[in-house]
C-alpha cells in the first residue's frame, strides 16, 4: 500500500509539474530573471500548493500517524545554520544556471530529453559527493 | 519591473500548483513522508531496509507523468538552453546543495512553507535570491 500511494503522490506531482509549465527550465529562467521581462507563473505555483498544502499540514500536526495506520514522520530539525543557508545558496546558484531542480530535471527525464539525463547524472553525483563527504565526516 | 504577460499562464499555474499541493497532501496524510524531490531521491544513495520501495514508486510516478499526461492531452515540450558544461555545472550544484541545505524547491518551499516553518522559508529565501542573483549576473552583467 505505501508503495502504491507514493507511486500516486510522484505521479500526481508531475502532472502538476508539466500542467504548471515548470517542466520548462526557460519558464523557470523566466521567473528568475527579474530585471528582465519577468514572467510570474512561479510565484503561482507556489500559491496553488501552498494554499492546498497549508490545510493538509495543519491536518497532519495533529496526527501521529497517517490515514493508513503508518507512523507519520514530520521534519524535527529547526536550526538555521550554515549547513542549511551554503547548501541552498549552492542549490540556487545550480538552479538559475540551468532552470532545473529536481522535481522538474526527473520529469524533463521522462519525456526523454537528453539534456535532462545529463543534468540528472550530474545532479546524482553531486548527491554521491553528499555522501561520501558525510562518511568521512561521521 | 517589466511584466512578460505572453509568457504568463496564471490559471495553467495556478493548478499546476494546486495538483503538487494535492501530492503533497496525499504523501504526508498516507505516506507519512514529506513529498521533497532531492530527499526522496537522495535517500536511494543511504539505502536502508523498507526504506527503498516508496522511494523508487514515488520518482518512478514522476518520471512516468508524462506518458499519462499524454494520454489526455499533449505534453508541452520543456525548453533547455542551457549548454552541457553548464548542465553538468548546475547538475552537480543543485546535488550537493540540496543535500547540505536537506531541502529544495518542493521540500522546503511548497512543504516547508505550508508548515510555516521558519527553516524552510530561510533556506527557500537563500536558493530564491541566489536564483536571481546567478540569472541577473548571467543575462545582465555578463550578457549570456
Amino acid at each position: 500500500m505505501p508503495v502504491f500511494t507514493a507511486l500516486l503522490a510522484g505521479l500526481v506531482f508531475g502532472l502538476g509539474l508539466i500542467l504548471s509549465g515548470m517542466a520548462s527550465p526557460a519558464k523557470v529562467l523566466g521567473f528568475l530573471d527579474l530585471a528582465g521581462s519577468w514572467d510570474p507563473s512561479l510565484a503561482l505555483v507556489m500559491v496553488g500548493a501552498i494554499a492546498v498544502g497549508l490545510v493538509a499540514f495543519a491536518l497532519a500536526r495533529r496526527r501521529t500517524a497517517t490515514l493508513l495506520g503508518a507512523p507519520l514522520r514530520l521534519p524535527t530539525a529547526t536550526a538555521i545554520d550554515r549547513r542549511l543557508l551554503v547548501g541552498s545558496l549552492l542549490f540556487g546558484v545550480g538552479w538559475g544556471l540551468a532552470g532545473f531542480c529536481p522535481g522538474p530535471a526527473l520529469v524533463a527525464l521522462g519525456m526523454g530529453e537528453l539534456k535532462a539525463v545529463v543534468f540528472v547524472a550530474a545532479m546524482l553525483a553531486g548527491m554521491g559527493v553528499f555522501e561520501l563527504l558525510e562518511r568521512r565526516r561521521g | 519591473m517589466n511584466i512578460d504577460w505572453n509568457a504568463f499562464t496564471p490559471m495553467a499555474s495556478l493548478a499546476g500548483g494546486v495538483l503538487i499541493g494535492v501530492s503533497a497532501a496525499l504523501f504526508v496524510l498516507l505516506n507519512g513522508r514529506i513529498a521533497g524531490i532531492s530527499g526522496v531521491l537522495g535517500g536511494l544513495l543511504r539505502p536502508a531496509r523498507g526504506d527503498i520501495g516508496w522511494r523508487l514508486a514515488f520518482l518512478l510516478g514522476l518520471l512516468g507523468a508524462p506518458l499519462v499526461y499524454a494520454l489526455f492531452t499533449a505534453v508541452p515540450l520543456p525548453r533547455i538552453d542551457a549548454g552541457w558544461g553548464v548542465l553538468v555545472l548546475a547538475g552537480l550544484l543543485v546535488g550537493v546543495g540540496t543535500r547540505y541545505g536537506a531541502g529544495c524547491t518542493s521540500g522546503h518551499g511548497v512543504c516547508g512553507l505550508s508548515r510555516l516553518s521558519p527553516r524552510s522559508l530561510a533556506a527557500t529565501l537563500a536558493f530564491m535570491g541566489a536564483g536571481f542573483a546567478t540569472v541577473f549576473v548571467l543575462r545582465h552583467v555578463l550578457g549570456f
